[in-house]
């Protein structure tokens, strides 16, 4: 009753923001002409702030790609920063509309928590970094017999490391820390040779090191971290539009669309490429869905194709230049793959 | 009749003197407090050592090496790290601060908008000057402005909406801009009600004895991240699907009334320390409840435990940083949050802005320490030693 009667005073105080969960998502939206989209509290390369406080990064990018499905202009997102202990009370409580940070998809959190993930946006994976000067010759995790590795402790990582030593029947050294911090600073002052944490981890913590050159990422992942978008369950429009934006990002990748030439491959023959883009006559692939029909082409205006944005935000356009791996098209050797768009 | 040898009476003052030179002067002051024993010259010469050892470097990574301009990481890092420093560089990565300094001091708060909290701190300070200095006339005036008007008028300005003024959400707000609001309206609002629940607490009416014991028996029991987390992750639940009130509003709240918890137990130390002939002689002269508490006691009370209600203060000033954990970005946490920023990932970055941040918490908590000194001396007109 008190919190009720808070949560009254301070809706009379700041003004009241209902945005009726139960209502269809993409109504709500549209009636207030922004997405509230939840990211994290800072990670490089996939929602962290610019000079300007601006959000950029893959899962920024990713709401914005929704805003541009929705709205035609990617610029009509709010982000609201949330820690990983709130972060599924704000999706449920209707606080947020997407929660694109940087969260593995596990079957209790798909199942139990009332939500639904989307897919995966970027698969990552537990993976080792070494200080090649003090390992040379070792390119592969299954030499490390006998490291000593430094691991935060109380985190699914240093379960993964011990399974992992322990599978491969090989010996090691924990070196354990409560904080990320300390973790990094032990590993740059030389007190282990080895680094674990995820992999699109290492990149971001190797720019932090005295001398980078050193520091090699193996190959090895050691566990399943498929980060993904997730949306609130029982609203299938609004699942819909999230998963199909996300997989028209890799068609059009898959089709060289990118956010330069879309202008011109409006013009083109490609039967395919005139159906993803919305040029075929009477189509109605957009509307079904519930936005416009050139949908495609205004995600791509906003943030490219999924290739643009990944070299952008964490590849070759970004100082953390994690190369594509098993993000890469299908076609190139990766698991991102869309279904048709037809 | 005897007469008096007055001679050897001297019948003038001697002069003062100087002391001898053994006692005065730097010399003297050197032999008496840094080696007026062997263990002190020990202790001299460790400190010496200690602080030969430091400063240079310190100085040397903070103003001579440090780096004070640039656009990005490679202003801060060696050419071995892919930057244009030499090998071997170490310095403050100033330009980091520079860069993000408005993300500093206003958060995300649209960079078009932030004359607004610009004109708020001009108002703020000239307004609280001529409070804290005793001399300035009109003080009523003075604290009615500075209590009343200020704050509605930086709650206009600052959320906007109205007047033509474009609505700026709270979620935008961060740095300096919410570790003071929060700072200013938890020390503005836990004062009085924390004088109001120690009252509370010595009264003899049961019922309001009991809500006071309760109140602040609980929240003294709860640590500040345990009420910030229920107000940000528990409320939202018990409320209404899809209705949510700000965030801001609800870290405000549960900071006033934490602070305002301990501010109770320390203004009953006070009232305790006043002996119980104040509260008859109060009695005796005719004086009402409010009129005996507000001519006799607190005046005294207050006076007596201003180094505990400072102390309160500075506490709840930097325990505003928790709310990092509820997603909000007071000044530290705005500074950890563009650690994650690759392109300014360096290993001078962390240290450099941790620094400033220090920096500033410790100005901000100095200025309140040597303003409460100032004070206690002023009012120490009844046990001065």
């Amino acid at each position: 009753m008190k919190h009720i009667a808070i949560g009254i005073l301070g809706a009379a105080a700041l003004g009241l923001t209902a945005t009726a969960a139960s209502a269809g998502t993409l109504d709500t939206v549209k009636q207030k002409g922004f997405i509230q989209c939840g990211v994290s509290t800072g990670l490089a390369g996939f929602s962290a702030p610019d000079d300007k406080g601006d959000w950029q990064g893959i899962d920024a990018d990713f709401c914005r790609a929704v805003a541009g499905a929705v709205f035609g202009d990617g610029t009509k997102v709010k982000f609201t920063p949330l820690s990983a202990k709130e972060r599924f009370t704000a999706l449920q409580s209707g606080e947020v509309d997407i929660l694109s940070r940087n969260t593995t998809w596990t079957i209790n959190r798909d199942t139990a928590l009332g939500l639904n993930f989307i897919g995966v946006t970027y698969y990552d994976g537990q993976g080792f970094m070494i200080n090649a000067k003090k390992l040379p010759g070792v390119n592969s995790a299954l030499q490390l017999s006998g490291a000593a590795v430094c691991v935060q402790s109380g985190t699914t990582t240093e379960l993964n490391l011990a399974d992992y030593f322990k599978s491969n029947k090989m010996e090691y050294n924990p070196v354990v820390f409560e904080k990320l911090e300390e973790v990094n600073a032990a590993y740059d002052a030389g007190r282990c040779d080895v680094y674990t944490t995820d992999q699109s981890g290492l990149y971001g913590i190797r720019l932090t090191l005295g001398a980078p050159a050193d520091h090699v990422v193996l190959p090895e992942i050691i566990s399943k971290e498929p980060l993904g978008p997730a949306v609130r369950q029982g609203d299938d429009q609004w699942y819909h539009i999230v998963k199909w934006t996300y997989f028209a990002l890799l068609q059009a990748e898959e089709l060289g669309i990118t956010k330069a030439n879309v202008e011109e491959m409006k013009a083109s023959d490609n039967p395919e490429i005139k159906r993803v883009l919305g040029t075929e006559p009477e189509t109605k692939i957009g509307t079904d869905l519930g936005v416009s029909n050139d949908w495609v082409v205004n995600i791509v205006k906003a943030v490219g194709n999924y290739g643009e944005m990944f070299e952008r935000n964490v590849g070759s356009g970004s100082p953390l230049k994690i190369a594509r791996g098993i993000n890469a098209l299908w076609t190139k050797g990766g698991l991102q793959y869309a279904p048709p768009i037809r | 009749m005897q007469e008096h040898d007055t001679s050897w009476v001297r019948t003038e003052m001697a002069l003062a003197q100087q002391a001898p030179a053994g006692v005065r002067g730097p010399g003297a002051w050197v032999r008496k407090n840094l080696v007026g024993s062997v263990g002190d010259a020990i202790l001299t010469i460790i400190g010496i050592a200690l602080v030969v050892m430091i400063l240079p470097q310190v100085i040397n990574w903070a103003f001579l090496n440090a780096q004070w301009t640039g656009a990005d990481r490679t202003f801060c890092a060696t050419v071995a790290q892919g930057g244009i420093q030499p090998d071997g560089w170490s310095g403050a990565c100033w330009a980091f601060v520079n860069a993000k300094f408005g993300q500093f001091m206003f958060g995300r708060y649209p960079i078009e908008e932030r004359w607004r909290p610009i004109l708020i701190a001009i108002l703020f300070v000239a307004l609280l000057v001529p409070l804290l200095i005793p001399k300035v006339p009109h003080k009523g005036l003075n604290a009615i402005l500075f209590f009343l008007a200020m704050p509605i008028l930086a709650f206009i300005l600052l959320v906007g909406g109205m007047f033509g003024l474009p609505h700026v959400e709270t979620p935008l707000w961060g740095g300096l801009l919410v570790t003071l609001s929060l700072s200013f309206v938890g020390i503005a609002a836990s004062l009085p009600i924390g004088i109001v629940l120690a009252l509370g607490r010595r009264s003899k009416m049961p019922i309001v004895k009991a809500l006071c014991v309760v109140f602040i028996e609980t929240v003294r029991g709860i640590p500040l991240i345990t009420v910030l987390f229920m107000a940000s992750v528990m409320l939202p639940l018990f409320l209404p699907a899809g209705v949510t009130f700000d965030k801001l509003l609800r870290a405000l709240i549960g900071v006033s009334l934490f602070a305002a918890a301990y501010m109770a137990e320390v203004v009953r130390g006070g009232l305790q320390a006043i002996p119980k002939g104040q509260y008859e002689g109060a009695d005796s002269l005719g004086l009402g409840y409010w009129q005996k508490m507000g001519l006799i006691v607190l005046p005294q009370a207050l006076k007596l435990v201003i180094p505990g209600i400072v102390n309160t203060f500075i506490g709840m000033f930097k325990d505003t940083s928790l709310v990092y954990i509820i997603g909000m970005f007071d000044l530290l946490g705005v500074v950890k949050l563009n650690f994650s920023d690759a392109n300014w990932a360096t290993p001078q970055t962390a240290r450099s802005g941790l620094i400033f941040a220090a920096f500033v918490f410790w100005l901000f908590c100095f200025g309140m320490s040597r303003y409460s000194m100032f004070t206690e001396r002023r009012l120490d007109t009844g046990h001065k030693r």
